[in-house]
């Protein structure tokens, strides 16, 4: 009994294009064959219809990503951090609550700090996206990065990516001359393990060695 | 996501023509709300365009005021030198909102734009007149903590969330609005609406209008002036309630005074009655004290926000204290 419901349920909550599917497929057995153009029937089998609406409604995108010029197809609604991290496989990018409230999936946009999860990846037309994967490599890593591991800037890790992006950003716009400065312009990143003694102490030394970042 | 159709345009007229060809066509240029409200559901627009190409980022001054084009970043209107020389309170005001990175992204246009914050008008299970007409409000009897106690009605008790538009309200701004049939002005205490049996309707803008920019007229508040915004942390969140000042101050006497509310009612929630009452009366806490019981006739709690009629008076009256130089 519970089987079936679920099953009934399961099928009503078919999408739109299944069910018109569905129903050409199944309109085309009941009634005369005939009268239903062949080509109608295999587009249905094979999905056509669907294969075709996903060629329509992707739109292509040039984007420079850390350096490299890139030639994308996107759907119009997915966000820069899915295509980040689902698309081009660059993780270090973190979503955590994906509605803007928490800064770990902070990267730069021509040089300036945004939150990736509430930018469309078609916006990003011709711009300049920077991840956490541009900054340095593992031999050689950038002065923000050296520093958050030499002060201990975090302990479970997932919110560093956003709030190394977001530390060096603060440093170049000048938001880093004092550590209540560091803290008020550090605020749109939230660390869960509460690291952020460590954190500003982090960016105050950076922005003290006076390196370019 | 639902998704959508997306296009680009590059001058106002082809904006304003993508958007009267679609009946459920929205504009987009930070999406920082918008694109949110998508992801939950409560917007689902079947087109979106993207205005970020038009030449609306300017600032600058003109003939004494200041004129801020509709797409000039959060960010960089809060930075501008001229913003911050000759309308400091909206510096203010904007460094005290979202977060830099937010800032990054979110115009003048969609500051203006962006709904409420109203968690009933969030979630897309709860009844919400704003979201959905008829439905009821969610937060009437409900968890109505943030929610307002001016200018409320039985259909909505939600309030504007923006910091910038407390300040352009404070300072008597006009929005510049283009549209189908021709351009207008719009007086900006005018320009966001009380809920009334409309909670629908944030505000005046008619079908297929475009903010253009926002203009300051030139004042004398360029020394005294202040922006509390009181919230559940020190940065980084949405106010309880907020007050801008700007005091015209001539050796301890109030000349002229702007006072202005967020976090309380559907609208930047301007205090005429306290500016008056305050007008060629000596800056002490007692007269400020006084102001901030006038600016509060009429308040009404609706349970867990009674708080606020106590916190707003004195936050009124820190805020002045501020701004005048006696905190």
């Amino acid at each position: 009994m519970a089987q079936k419901k679920s099953q009934k349920r399961r099928q009503e909550d078919k999408p739109t294009d299944e069910g018109r599917r569905e129903f050409i497929k199944q309109s085309s057995l009941l009634t005369a064959l005939s009268v239903t153009p062949p080509f109608l029937v295999k587009a249905a089998e094979s999905e056509w219809d669907e294969k075709t609406a996903w060629y329509f409604e992707k739109v292509p995108l040039a984007v420079e990503i850390n350096g490299i010029s890139q030639k994308l197809s996107i759907e119009p609604r997915v966000t820069l951090l899915d295509l980040l991290r689902e698309q081009l496989a660059l993780t270090g990018t973190k979503k955590g609550c994906d509605h803007g409230q928490c800064g770990a999936c902070t990267v730069h946009v021509n040089g300036k700090r945004v939150l990736s999860c509430l930018t469309l990846a078609v916006k990003m037309e011709g711009k300049r996206v920077t991840t956490i994967e541009g900054l340095g490599t593992p031999n050689k890593l950038h002065p923000m990065q050296a520093t958050f591991i030499k002060h201990d800037g975090f302990q479970c890790g997932y919110c560093t990516p956003g709030q190394i992006m977001s530390g060096i950003a603060c440093i170049r716009e000048g938001h880093a001359n004092s550590e209540d400065d560091i803290r008020e312009y550090m605020s749109g990143n939230i660390c869960r393990c509460g690291a952020y003694p460590n954190i500003v102490k982090a960016i105050a030394e950076v922005k003290k060695g006076g390196q370019q970042v | 996501m639902i998704n959508f159709e997306y296009t680009r345009v590059s001058t106002i007229q082809q904006a304003l023509d993508a958007l009267s060809k679609n009946g459920n066509a929205q504009f987009i240029a930070g999406g920082s709300n918008l694109v949110d409200l998508m992801k939950k559901g409560v917007t689902t627009p079947a087109k979106l365009v993207d205005i970020t190409n038009l030449p609306l980022y300017e600032i600058k001054k003109e003939s004494g005021n200041i004129y801020i084009g509709a797409l000039a970043l959060n960010s960089d209107v809060a930075e501008d030198q001229l913003v911050q020389k000759e309308q400091p309170l909206l510096s203010l005001a904007l460094k005290a909102g979202a977060s830099q990175q937010i800032r990054n992204m979110a115009t003048v246009g969609g500051n203006m734009m962006q709904r409420t914050r109203c968690p009933y008008f969030y979630n897309t299970d709860m009844p919400c007149n704003k979201r959905e007409s008829g439905t009821g409000c969610g937060a009437l009897k409900g968890f109505n903590r943030m929610h307002a106690i001016f200018g409320a009605s039985e259909s909505c008790i939600a309030v504007h969330p923006s910091d910038m538009c407390v300040a352009l309200a404070a300072l008597d701004a006009t929005v510049l609005v283009s549209g189908p049939k021709g351009n207008r002005r719009i007086a900006f205490q005018n320009f966001h609406r009380l809920p009334g049996d409309m909670p629908q309707k944030d505000n005046t803008l008619e079908k297929g209008e475009l903010i253009i920019a926002v203009e300051i007229p030139n004042n004398s508040y360029k020394e005294h002036v202040h922006y509390l915004k009181v919230r559940d942390r020190t940065s980084y969140a949405f106010a309880l309630v907020s007050v801008a000042v700007a005091v015209d101050l001539q050796s301890d006497t109030i000349k002229d005074v702007r006072l202005a509310m967020g976090g309380v009612a559907h609208k930047p929630w301007r205090l005429t009655e306290a500016e008056n009452f305050l007008k060629g009366k000596a800056a002490s806490e007692a007269n400020f004290r006084q102001a901030a019981n006038v600016a509060m006739h009429g308040a009404k709690g609706y349970g867990y926000n009674n708080f606020k009629l106590n916190l707003a008076p004195n936050t009124i009256v820190e805020a002045l204290k501020t701004a005048t130089g006696k905190a």
